[in-house]
């Protein structure tokens, strides 16, 4: 199907003799926004960390933007076009924003190998129209990330993913360190990226949010996939009772 | 794109609360020191530190000094500058010290003429060997090969192994001290060509220094190679899940380390027109203490060498300052080390301070 940004058969990673995610099979079309939700362990991470490569999976087959696909590391899926925005925050923070969000892939204007020039200029531009994209606002893009807040550095984080043309966007908890007021900066930027049709893997604890900004919840418990549900078709109790197994979900996945 | 309305402002942020750059506090001691000599000069000694009180020198300041104060430490200053871009990365170098030792003596060895007043060299190392009276770029080569075979040696062993630097550059601090007196079995090496003396002759270690200094800040500045530096420096993590190959870079921050260590050797060796193993000794720990001083901050990814430079103006205002006020040189050392200490404490502060605030 045309329509598909990616989708996963089979994926399975084991860790020696923990089987951490068991033959996941998953599917996101373009401009959805899922949610991956499920107890610490359930294998979450452990899925995300497959598809953009940060791991090697044991068995699967994930395709991406219509190909089949196999990463050789993180750096190649996001050359493919999956962004990733991590819980760890992955910025430097002795750096200004527009060379946070060019980490690694830097303009230059001449090549010299490692002494390349660098297009500062060009960088902060294109930093600029990030920032109007993601409708995030930060005031002096010159200061470094020290000085900004914690909702101010996801921010950054997440305008990096609108940078680059990326055709994916994964977040894995990026709200579950900031205050409230930041939250909703950050939950606003999903907003955004839900306008412009940006497709969207979202991991999250919070219930709210996840009916707030998603279309499908996907629930994961013990390493397997244990409900896929669309947003109108569930609720919260619902979904509680897929997270702790006190519904199994496989009658439904089977009808 | 379409604009849509979910935007929303910085939380809790202050435009104006820029970053005040931390070479301006650096060059702000620098002149509070220079005052403070100048006053002391003035009431206990009737002299000026600065400007010239003699009738018979033209000139308004004292260039006799300015030239001295700069002079003495261009030879660490370039070493300076190669632990600066270590420091930066989050690193340490322990080893330029030695580096510049074994470096002069295996240079100065292919430096060296054939015949001193009209006898054969008693001192040529390769006499028999017929090299002797090389143009210079030889042992210029020699030496730039050893800085980049001592830097490679610790990069290598820091991106492979991953010892911590300290460990790294310990074992080639010992190791390359005892190259150096093996070298030569001790002895001293000597008579070196004109075209080899003329390069740390009068101000030349001063130009050499400033240059490469200029050169280092444009490129920390302006090229990749800089930016990755804060990078690794501020955020080992970050900088690798951003596709920046840790590895490689570090290898190449030791590999200019090192070959700038080299170079402060050529230009030390060539200005005592001698090359002695034991050259170089405690000159890694002036270096650490002129970049802490100028603002370089020991967890990496804060700091510049234009800090690094002013942080070494200090030192050499220091030395010059007690010799002005007719101090025993023990006294230097003691400041020294008051200051290096001071100085990283005096950062600290401020990190918290800001910390706070933010």
């Amino acid at each position: 199907m045309a329509d598909i940004v990616l989708k996963t058969e089979n994926l399975t990673k084991h860790y020696g003799g923990v089987h951490a995610l068991e033959g996941a099979n998953f599917e996101l079309r373009k401009g959805e926004h899922v949610a991956i939700m499920g107890d610490n362990g359930a294998g979450k991470s452990t899925f995300v960390r497959q598809i953009t490569a940060v791991e090697q999976r044991t068995d699967g087959k994930i395709w991406f933007d219509g190909k089949e696909v196999n990463f050789t590391g993180p750096i190649a899926a996001r050359e493919a076009g999956i962004e990733t925005v991590f819980q760890n925050l992955a910025l430097a923070d002795d750096l200004d924003v527009p060379s946070n969000l060019f980490l690694g892939r830097e303009k230059v204007l001449f090549n010299l190998g490692p002494f390349s020039i660098l297009d500062r200029k060009y960088m902060r531009k294109a930093t600029e129209a990030a920032l109007v994209r993601t409708a995030v606002k930060i005031p002096n893009l010159s200061n470094t990330i020290r000085h900004m807040s914690g909702g101010q550095r996801q921010c950054v984080a997440i305008a990096r993913t609108a940078t680059f043309a990326s055709k994916l966007i994964i977040m894995d908890e990026p709200t579950a360190a900031l205050g409230v007021q930041e939250t909703a900066q950050v939950e606003n930027i999903i907003r955004t990226l839900k306008d412009n049709g940006e497709p969207l893997i979202l991991i999250s604890h919070n219930m709210r949010q996840v009916f707030d900004l998603c279309d499908r919840i996907v629930v994961f418990r013990r390493g397997r996939i244990v409900a896929n549900l669309r947003k109108q078709d569930t609720d919260g109790n619902d979904i509680v009772s897929y997270i702790t197994g006190a519904k199994t979900g496989e009658a439904e996945l089977a009808a | 794109m379409a604009q849509t309305s979910h935007g929303v402002g910085g939380v809790g942020y202050d435009a104006k609360k820029r970053a005040w750059p931390a070479e301006i506090n650096v060059f702000l001691a620098l002149v509070i020191l220079v005052v403070v000599f100048e006053l002391i000069g003035r009431i206990f000694l009737g002299d000026s530190f600065l400007f010239n009180t003699r009738s018979d020198v033209s000139g308004i300041f004292n260039e006799a000094r300015l030239q001295i104060i700069i002079l003495q430490v261009s030879i660490v200053g370039i070493i300076a500058i190669g632990v600066t871009q270590v420091i930066i990365t989050g690193g340490i170098d322990l080893s330029s010290g030695s580096i510049v030792g074994a470096t002069a003596m295996i240079a100065m060895s292919f430096a060296q003429v054939a015949t001193v007043n009209g006898n054969p060299n008693p001192k040529a190392m390769f006499l028999a060997q017929g090299w002797t009276d090389l143009p210079v770029i030889v042992p210029l080569l020699v030496a730039i090969s050893c800085g980049l075979f001592a830097g490679l040696v610790n990069g290598a062993l820091i991106a492979y192994t991953r010892i911590p630097p300290f460990i790294a550059t310990l074992g080639m601090m010992v190791t390359a001290r005892g190259i150096a007196k093996w070298w030569s079995k001790g002895q001293p090496i000597s008579f070196p060509t004109d075209s080899f003396a003329a390069i740390g002759k009068g101000l030349m270690p001063v130009i050499i220094f400033l240059s490469l200094a200029v050169l280092f800040q444009l490129i920390m500045t302006y090229t990749r190679y800089g930016k990755h530096c804060y990078a690794i420096g501020s955020n080992e993590d970050a900088a690798r899940m951003s596709g920046i190959k840790i590895a490689n870079h570090k290898i190449l921050v030791y590999v200019i380390a090192g070959v700038l260590a080299a170079l402060a050797a050529v230009v030390l060796s060539s200005k005592n027109l001698t090359a002695q193993s034991g050259m170089g000794v405690m000159y890694e720990l002036d270096a650490i203490a002129m970049a802490v001083i100028g603002g370089v901050s020991l967890s990496g990814g804060r700091g510049s060498i234009v800090g690094t430079v002013i942080g070494s103006l200090i030192f050499g205002v220091i030395i010059s300052g007690f010799t002005f006020l007719r101090l025993d040189a023990y006294y230097q050392e003691m400041v020294k080390g008051v200051i290096i200490v001071g100085a990283v404490v005096l950062d600290q502060w401020r990190q918290r301070l800001r910390a706070m605030r933010a």
